[in-house]
């Protein structure tokens, strides 16, 4: 299972912070950080995965983000490699070419799209056009 | 598709975000929050009532504030406020600050469950979503009181929207993953087995994660699902690449759902039904075929996702590992994986083979590639490909390759990544001692080993080949001599001194003959290396000094100046002066024939598991050893800790927070053992790690060894003074429990206080108290004699697998207790799973010169460890029938033992730990109790009923609770109370 989702830019700031199991607030911080080493000394001849404590990370960047899912050493990692990119295909869909500013004013909305993808640490839903049809809904209520 | 405008809908939050962007330092920064919180604060505050608009605002607000990193101490009654908001974005931006903050104030919970029960009885799916996610979000405990009961109900009703059971579905895999025991088990069950079949792709994927959860911990009660899931695979890989529409990827249909039913399908052993195993094989089939197929596009996105399923498939291969045929081809198919350009490929292809090699069916065809893993090992950029290489070499290791893959490990390490040198070193040991025809070229191997890694050989590693050379004659002349060629390089490693030296000193003599290594250059060479030592190994060469004056007489006067000499005589250390000391009185008062006999050779060790192994598994988790240990890894095992839990059936999912703490508790990645102070140095050697010290006595012919000891503490000169009792009992010294131990110890079931035992000389009382899975216990041993007691040592011993049940941290108490004295023990008890056998307290001393011993049943029942419930009838009956399958009831009838008093029961059944509830029983003769035994890895609901008959004098007490052996266990201990 998904034990957390983050987001974040090359200088560390967090994007997205969406976690699956009980962690209290300073562990939270160090393993944010933790992420950040880890995934920002990978260049691009090296896996897209990486071992974390007893866990791995999969993740993916897209130009100055870095996606990363911590799952369990047993998880599938390909099918969680294009679950960030099926992620991210909806969230640059949702809005109109995402960058980086869209998550930062719009961090609130970004939990809803995770929220309709993954829940309890699975993967919810995996059609786009579900998804955002969905979106679209929630968007035109008041 | 409209694009989303910045912060559209919250001008101020847009300004707000753009503000705290454009601060240019931190003051700034906290500058501009502070004038933020404070408008915030008085808008709450103000006399004029907010609207819906401005609520939301401002709470968003807080929770931006909140992500930045800092302490929201107000808002939350204004958050809870929206959850009643019927207009959807206040009530999400509502639950939304909830779900974030929910960690740091618990007691919003409590506020905001009457919105959330208004907002799933709504009807409205938009609202049943919102309050269902945050549900999910926060997953705790209270929640699932609140709610496990209502959402089975939504998930299979036949009107819920779609969107809704998917939610509902997940929502209860969280609440089922934190705290099983609430979520009751029903006729829904069946109809949740259903939802595989149904028509909305989405609502199966969110169904099968919630299915394979129950499945793991009910695999009986859910062996529906098998066929199930294998018609709808079935249908998902012969589907051409556009039939499933929405659901395809780049041309893949259904990868995540394909997945995870092929996920699903690992819980369970190969299909029993030949037809459906049938078509279970032909899927099989149909995704390697496709694997072969050319590319529907070039898009990594395409080939990762037919990957992910590819690999998926091999896993369940391997899992069911019957299937020659398929075993054979999945082997071949990661073989071109081997050598694809992708890193993300060869790197799992790598990983995958590890397990492949263990199957009997594939260990040859993986072993054909042998050649390409040996290449990755050397060429790979990324370390944690080359990680897996090795790995993959280790587990296609046999006798036929053995010697390639030990010789190629070598050279690896000479140029290998600091971060994996160890577990190469651990991993070529274990090699060459397993795989070894001749002795001599395991030690050979383990020399090298020094030679080119000597930092990271740890002691378990050198340890072991002493002990190997030790065991087998044929290898200790060329031991002798290859150490000591190795000794004669100009800078050798400490370890290969200490190796060496040991060698030497016992088998030194078989080399002598030859003038180039006759005693004298052998002394010469090795205390030429014993300035530069640290002080373990020189304290392990002064023995091998003495050793040699057994061995070599014409070296004794050379050897007793060396010891006499100031240096060591009076040296800072206490260890090497004793040892200089003693050696030195030793050599020059005793005859020659005693000589022989204390400084006789070894006696060979008992065979043992090799320790080298132990810590490679503690290293690595399971798997680690699977070429070694004949047992496959599961895949599909949750264990990630290297525990002990093999099998899916036995894995109890512990709360999420205790998942955690295996986190935290996780030894960091190459943790050196603790080295051990020079004093057990050569102890160590017999025992299988550093843990487990071995009390050898002292009998005349071992006195070498006892000397060796650690001294004990109130006896610095071991040797001069009396032989002293070897220091702590290890589990197998001690006795079994007095006769009485049991019926002792059913006295404190009820009660933590009072007289545990007592005779002529000794008295022991316990104070004990517990709170949750925690406990506290004080022994008072009284000595009630006029005389000491000395050596009192009183140690708490956990028989076969309670060790992993219940951790038990002692105090040493003095070692005298004077007469008429007490002296106090503090025990601190940790309950981390259910357990049956209560420890051992094992009590030793010496009382006028006679050694005592006795050993107790310490008073730690798993009842202790409850936590009374209270709860209306109506939910102790719905309960009640929740746990009505036949092995979660134990019941028993027995006669009263004791006067039948209704008071002196409610006292008892109090005393055991449950609530007692009143009115809830029809026959107020009747007691009903319920209670929850808090364990750190989980927690076990337990109802009980007590009917007493006067007019029989019988009583009929019945337990139940979800787990067996509990019910049992909880059932025998109170029967006997009455």
């Amino acid at each position: 299972m998904i034990r957390f989702i983050l987001i974040q830019n090359r200088a560390g700031k967090t994007r997205l912070a969406k976690w699956y199991m009980q962690f209290d607030d300073d562990e939270k911080q160090k393993l944010i950080e933790e992420v950040h080493a880890v995934v920002t000394v990978q260049d691009a001849k090296h896996t897209n995965f990486v071992k974390f404590r007893n866990f791995k990370i999969i993740y993916r960047r897209y130009a100055g983000l870095y996606f990363c899912i911590c799952v369990d050493v047993n998880d599938n990692n390909l099918a969680y490699l294009e679950a960030i990119h099926n992620f991210v295909e909806v969230l640059n869909e949702y809005f109109h070419n995402v960058c980086e500013l869209d998550l930062v004013f719009n961090f609130y909305k970004v939990y809803t799209v995770v929220d309709e993808m993954f829940l309890a640490g699975e993967i919810r839903e995996t059609s786009p056009t579900k998804v955002l049809k969905q979106l679209l809904m929630l968007q035109s209520l008041e | 598709m409209p694009a989303v405008s910045k912060g559209d809908g919250m001008r101020g939050l847009a300004v707000f975000i753009s503000d705290i962007r454009n601060c240019k330092s931190k003051e700034a920064e906290i500058k501009r929050i502070n004038k933020e919180l404070a408008n915030i604060r008085s808008k709450f505050k103000g006399d004029k009532a907010l609207d819906g608009y401005s609520k939301k605002k401002y709470v968003c607000k807080l929770l931006f504030i909140f992500l930045l990193g800092h302490d929201i101490d107000f808002g939350h009654m204004e958050a809870v406020n929206l959850l009643s908001s019927n207009k959807y974005t206040e009530k999400q931006i509502g639950y939304l600050f909830i779900s974030v903050l929910v960690n740091s104030n618990s007691e919003l919970i409590r506020l905001i469950n009457n919105a959330i029960k208004n907002d799933l009885a709504s009807r409205n799916p938009t609202f049943m979503c919102l309050a269902l996610h945050c549900i999910a979000n926060v997953g705790s405990r209270e929640m699932g009181e609140a709610f496990a009961a209502d959402i089975p109900r939504i998930l299979v009703a036949g009107d819920s929207m779609d969107s809704v059971k998917q939610s509902a579905a997940l929502c209860l895999l969280r609440l089922y993953k934190a705290s099983p025991d609430l979520v009751p088990m029903g006729e829904w069950t069946a109809r949740v087995v259903h939802l595989l079949n149904d028509q909305h792709m989405g609502v199966v994927t969110a169904a099968v994660s919630l299915i394979t959860c129950l499945c793991k911990k009910n695999p009986d009660d859910f062996k529906t699902c098998i066929s199930l899931a294998v018609s709808r695979l079935s249908r998902i890989v012969s589907s051409a690449s556009t039939d499933l529409q929405d659901y395809t990827y780049y041309f893949v249909p259904a990868p995540w759902l394909s997945v995870k039913l092929l996920r699903l399908l690992q819980c369970y052993p190969p299909p029993e039904d030949a037809a459906v195993k049938g078509r279970l094989v032909e899927c099989l089939e149909t995704v390697l075929n496709k694997a072969q197929e050319p590319p529907k596009s070039k898009k990594v996105q395409h080939s990762n996702a037919k990957n992910a399923i590819l690999f998926e498939t091999i896993s369940l291969i391997i899992h069911y590992d019957s299937e020659p045929n398929l075993l054979v081809r999945a082997c071949n198919q990661l073989g071109q994986f081997l050598q694809h350009r992708e890193t993300n490929l060869r790197y799992l292809a790598l990983e995958s083979m590890c397990t492949l090699a263990s199957s009997e069916f594939s260990h040859e065809a993986v072993k054909t590639h042998i050649d390409t893993v040996i290449n990755a090992l050397k060429t790979e950029r990324d370390v944690s490909v080359r990680q897996r290489a090795a790995d993959l070499l280790y587990a296609m290791c046999d006798r036929s390759n053995a010697k390639q893959i030990v010789s190629e490990m070598l050279r690896y390490l000479e140029t290998a990544d600091y971060a994996i040198r160890e577990e190469i070193v651990l991993k070529v040991a274990i090699l060459a001692e397993k795989y070894a025809v001749d002795y001599s070229w395991y030690v050979d191997t383990i020399l090298n080993l020094i030679r080119i890694a000597g930092d990271y050989v740890s002691e378990e590693v050198w340890y072991r080949v002493l002990q190997i050379v030790t065991n087998r004659d044929d290898v200790q002349g060329y031991a002798a001599k290859t150490v000591f060629e190795a000794l004669q390089a100009p800078a050798c490693h400490e370890n290969m001194v200490k190796v060496g030296g040991y060698i030497l000193g016992e088998f030194g003599n078989l080399i002598a003959g030859d003038p180039r290594s006759s005693p004298p250059v052998q002394f010469s060479l090795l205390h030429s290396k014993f300035h530069l030592c640290s002080v373990a190994t020189r304290a392990l060469l002064l023995s091998t000094y003495i050793k040699f004056i057994n061995l070599f007489p014409e070296t004794k006067a050379t050897i007793q100046g060396v010891l006499r000499a100031g240096s060591q005589l009076r040296n800072a250390d206490v260890e090497l002066q004793q040892r200089a000391v003693e050696y030195l009185t030793l050599s020059s008062v005793a005859s020659t024939d005693v000589l022989a006999t204390v400084l006789e050779e070894m006696p060979p060790f008992p065979e043992r598991e090799s320790s080298i192994l132990a810590k490679l598994k503690r290293k690595k988790g399971p798997g680690a050893g699977s070429a070694l240990d004949d047992g496959r890894r599961d895949p599909s095992s949750n264990d990630i800790n290297g525990g002990v839990e093999p099998t899916p059936s036995t894995v109890s999912t512990p709360s999420p927070s205790a998942d955690l703490l295996g986190l935290r508790a996780a030894p960091p990645p190459a943790a050196p053992p603790a080295t051990s102070g020079a004093g057990n140095l050569l102890v160590d050697v017999f025992s299988d790690g550093p843990a487990a010290q071995p009390s050898l006595g002292p009998t005349p012919e071992e006195a070498f060894l006892s000397e060796l000891e650690p001294p004990a503490p109130e006896s610095p000169m071991a040797l001069l003074a009396d032989p002293a009792p070897a220091a702590d009992p290890g589990p197998e010294d001690i006795g079994p429990p007095i006769p009485e131990a049991d019926e002792l110890l059913n006295k404190f079931v009820c009660k933590n206080n009072g007289v545990l035992f007592e005779n002529q000389l000794l008295q022991i009382g316990v104070k004990s108290e517990f709170r949750q899975n925690l406990g506290r216990m004080y022994l008072f041993y009284g000595n009630k004699t006029s005389v000491q007691f000395q050596n009192f040592s009183p140690t708490v011993v956990h028989p076969g697998d309670l060790q992993t049940q219940l951790a038990v941290q002692t105090k040493r108490v003095a070692a005298q207790v004077d007469g008429g004295a007490q002296v106090q023990q503090v025990l601190n008890i940790e309950c981390l799973r259910d357990f049956l056998t209560p420890p051992l307290l094992s009590v030793r001393f010496r009382y006028g010169g006679a050694p005592q011993s006795l050993t107790l049943k310490l008073p730690v029942t798993i009842n202790k460890f409850f936590q009374p419930t209270e709860m209306a009838a109506q939910d102790f009956f719905q309960r009640w029938k929740q746990l009505s399958l036949p092995q979660q009831e134990a019941q028993k009838i027995f006669k009263a033992n004791h006067p039948m008093d209704a008071e002196v029961t409610k006292a008892k059944l109090l005393g055991f730990g449950s609530a007692l509830l009143d009115n809830v029983d029809p026959n107020p003769e009747n007691f009903v109790g319920a209670g929850i035994i808090q364990t750190k890895a989980l927690q076990v609901g337990c109802l009980l009923r007590l009917e007493p008959n006067a007019q029989a004098q019988m009583y009929r007490l019945t337990l139940r609770t979800s787990k067996e052996p509990v019910s049992r266990h909880l059932c025998e201990l109170l029967a006997q109370q009455f």
